[in-house]
C-alpha cells in the first residue's frame, strides 16, 4: 500500500484519470490538475499515521435495512416528460452520436 | 402587528447595521411573527411578499443571492393563500411566509441549475419532497438561490453565474456552498430559506452571514429531489433569523419519506416544545484538543457561549476528539469519490448541455469539459483517482475507516455530554479571491463542520455576536444522531443570552 501511495502524479496519470471520468481537460487544466492533485494527495497522507488495521469501514451513517415498496402501479413521468429536457430526440427516443465503430 | 422596524430602509443604513451585533435577529420579522400576523389578519401574504420583493429590488443587484426570482408564481401563491385565509381555510403552519430555495432542489417547471452551465435551462419534471412539504405548509417560494457549482465550495465563488456577496460587507464572501440562501435571509429577501449541507454548506454560510443554520441528522429530512453531490453526506436544512423559526421549519420538512431509501422511518420530532426548557442540568462538551487555526475573536465568542450556558445552569465537560483533524482528509476523499459517481449522469444525453462530437465518447468528454467549472472538475478528478483500480484501498477504503474512527470518537464523547460546542467557522467572512488559489486553504474552512457529516450527527450554527471587522460569528452546537431536541434547547439558550 505504501508503494501505491508513493506513485507520482504525472501528466500521464492525470490524462488517464480524465479519460476514465469522460472529462476533456485543456493543456492548461491538465498541468494545473497534475500539480493540485499531487499537493492534495500529499496532504491526505496525514491519515497514514492512524492505525486502521482492525477498523470496519463505514459506508453510511445510519444502517437501514432495505425496504421494498408494495408491488402496485404508481404514476411515473410520461414518455413526453422524459424526452422534454433532452438535447436531441428522434422518433420518441434520445438521439446520440455513433456508439460503435470507433476506438474507445 | 407586523413591526415596520428598519426593514424598508435597510439598504441605506449598512454602516449602522455593521455596528449592530444582532442585525439579523432584530432587523426583519421572523417566520413566526409573519405567520401569526397573517393568520390574525394584521397583514396579508401578498403584503408580506411585496415587502420582501421591494428589498430584492433594492439590493439584489449588489448581493446576487438568487439565480431566479419567481415573482409571478410567488404573487399567485400569496394571492391564493390570502383568499383561502379570507374563506376561513387553514393554510398550514407556514401560510404566507416567503421562502427561498437553494438552486439544487428540484422545482417542477422552474429551472434548477446547481449554478452549473451543464444544467442551464433544465426544468425538473417533479418537485423535491421538501418543496412539496413547504408548499403544503403554505410557504410562498420566492426563488432559487445561488450556490457553489453542485454545492462544491465554501464561498459561493464557484458559481457559473458569478458570486454572491455578503450582505454585511459586499467585499466579502457569504460562505458556501449555500451562500445565496444565507445571504437571502440576512438581506431580508426571504423570511427563511433552505440549503443543503454536505460538509458545512449550511452552517458555515449561516455563521458568516449572521443567521441560524441547521444540518439535521442524516436521514431526518428526505433527499428526494435534492440533486446529489455526496449521497452519504448530503442533508437539507433551514436558514432563519431565529432558533424558534428553525425549529418550526425543520418540523415541517422532517419525517419519513418512502421516496428516499435512506430516510429514517419515523415521524418528525417535536422541536418547538424544547425551546423553553432551558439548559439546567445539561452537560456541554468542550473539545480540549480542538484543531488550531481559528481567529482569537472567534474562540473568544465560543468562550462567552460556554459562560452563558454555565450561568443558565449547565455543566461544562471536557471531551477529546483526537480524530477530528483527520476529518478533512476523509471528507475530501469520500465526498469527491461519491461526486465522481453521482456526476457521471451529466453526459449530454438526457438533459442539460450537449457539445456535439463525432462519436459518443468524444461527446461525453466535450460536454463535461465545457459544462463543469474548475472546482467540479478538480473533485471529479480526485474522486475518480481515489476510486480507480490500484488506489481504492489506499485512499477511498482508508477514508471509510477514518470515517468510522471519527463516528466512534463522537459516540465516546457523547457518553459524557449531551451536546458539544465549537466554532462553526475558524474565521469570519473573508474577502473575495483570498482563498481561491489554493484549494487546500479553502477546504480548511470546513474543519469544524465536516466531522458531523461524516458521523451523520446533527449540528447547527447560532449567530453569537461579532468578531474581527465587526463581522458575524457563529457558534456551532453539535449533537448526536437524532439529538435535535437537546441541540435546540442549547441553541435557544444561546439566543436568549445574546
Amino acid at each position: 500500500m505504501a508503494s501505491e501511495r508513493s506513485i507520482k502524479i504525472t501528466p500521464e496519470v492525470v490524462t488517464k484519470v480524465a479519460r476514465l471520468a469522460r472529462l476533456n481537460l485543456t493543456a492548461e487544466e491538465l498541468a494545473r490538475t497534475t500539480h493540485q492533485l499531487a499537493d492534495m494527495l500529499e496532504h491526505f497522507r496525514d491519515i497514514d499515521k492512524l492505525d486502521l488495521a482492525d477498523v470496519v469501514p463505514m459506508t453510511q451513517p445510519h444502517p437501514l435495512k432495505n425496504i421494498f415498496r408494495q408491488d402496485v402501479v404508481v404514476a411515473g413521468l410520461s414518455h413526453q416528460e422524459v424526452l422534454d429536457n433532452a438535447p436531441a430526440t428522434q422518433d420518441g427516443r434520445f438521439r446520440v452520436p455513433p456508439t460503435i465503430g470507433f476506438d474507445v | 402587528m407586523l413591526r415596520p422596524r428598519k426593514m424598508a430602509d435597510f439598504g441605506y443604513h449598512r454602516q449602522s447595521v455593521l455596528m449592530s451585533n444582532e442585525m439579523s435577529n432584530s432587523s426583519f420579522p421572523t417566520v413566526i411573527e409573519l405567520v401569526t400576523d397573517i393568520r390574525q389578519g394584521a397583514t396579508t401574504a401578498s403584503a408580506v411578499l411585496e415587502s420582501h420583493l421591494s428589498r430584492i429590488d433594492l439590493r439584489e443587484r449588489d448581493i446576487h443571492a438568487f439565480n431566479v426570482v419567481t415573482v409571478e408564481k410567488a404573487r399567485e401563491t400569496a394571492a391564493r393563500i390570502d383568499s383561502d385565509i379570507a374563506a376561513g381555510i387553514n393554510c398550514g403552519p407556514l401560510a404566507g411566509v416567503p421562502i427561498a430555495l437553494k438552486d439544487n432542489m428540484c422545482t417542477r417547471g422552474v429551472p434548477t441549475t446547481c449554478s452549473s452551465k451543464i444544467l442551464e435551462g433544465w426544468k425538473p419534471p417533479y418537485d423535491a419532497t421538501v418543496v412539496t412539504r413547504l408548499q403544503q405548509a403554505g410557504a410562498v417560494i420566492v426563488g432559487k438561490t445561488n450556490l457553489d457549482e453542485f454545492a462544491m465550495g465554501s464561498s459561493t465563488e464557484n458559481s457559473a453565474f458569478g458570486p454572491t456577496r455578503n450582505p454585511f460587507d459586499t467585499s466579502r464572501v457569504p460562505g458556501g456552498s449555500s451562500g445565496g440562501s444565507a445571504a437571502a435571509v440576512a438581506a431580508g429577501f426571504a423570511a427563511a430559506s433552505f440549503g443543503s449541507d454536505t460538509g458545512g454548506s449550511i452552517r458555515q454560510p449561516a455563521a458568516l452571514c449572521g443567521v441560524v443554520g441547521v444540518k439535521p441528522t442524516y436521514g431526518l429530512v428526505s433527499r428526494y429531489g435534492l440533486i446529489a453531490f455526496a449521497s452519504s453526506l448530503d442533508q437539507i436544512g433551514p436558514f432563519s433569523h431565529s432558533v424558534a423559526d428553525a425549529a418550526l421549519l425543520l418540523e415541517v420538512i422532517a419525517g419519513h419519506d418512502p421516496l428516499d431509501s435512506t430516510s429514517i422511518p419515523q415521524s418528525a420530532p417535536s422541536l418547538q416544545s424544547a425551546l423553553s426548557q432551558g439548559v439546567k442540568g445539561m452537560r456541554i462538551g468542550r473539545i480540549v484538543d480542538l484543531p488550531e487555526g481559528s481567529e482569537p475573536e472567534v474562540l473568544a465568542r465560543v468562550d462567552v457561549a460556554f459562560e452563558a450556558l454555565k450561568s443558565a445552569g449547565a455543566t461544562i465537560v471536557d471531551v477529546t476528539l483526537p480524530s477530528l483533524s483527520f476529518g478533512l482528509t476523509a471528507y475530501y476523499l469520500i465526498a469527491p469519490a461519491e461526486a465522481s459517481s453521482n456526476l457521471a449522469r451529466y453526459d449530454g444525453v438526457r438533459y442539460g448541455l450537449r457539445v456535439d462530437a463525432e462519436d459518443i465518447n468524444a461527446m461525453y468528454g466535450a460536454t463535461r469539459g465545457a459544462g463543469f467549472g474548475d472546482e467540479v472538475k478538480r473533485r471529479i478528478m480526485l474522486g475518480t483517482y481515489a476510486l480507480s483500480a490500484g488506489y481504492y484501498d489506499a485512499y477511498y477504503g482508508k477514508a471509510l475507516k477514518v470515517r468510522r474512527v471519527i463516528a466512534d470518537d463522537f459516540a465516546r464523547a457523547y457518553s459524557t455530554c449531551d451536546v458539544i460546542l465549537s466554532p462553526t467557522s475558524p474565521t469570519v467572512a473573508f474577502p473575495f479571491g483570498s482563498k481561491t488559489n489554493d484549494p487546500l486553504t479553502m477546504y480548511l474552512c470546513d474543519v469544524f463542520t465536516i466531522p458531523s457529516n461524516l458521523s451523520g450527527d446533527a449540528a447547527m450554527s447560532v449567530p453569537f455576536g461579532t468578531g474581527a471587522h465587526g463581522l458575524p460569528v457563529g457558534v456551532q452546537v453539535l449533537a448526536p444522531a437524532l439529538g435535535e431536541q437537546p441541540m435546540f434547547r442549547v441553541a435557544a439558550e444561546l439566543e436568549r443570552a445574546l
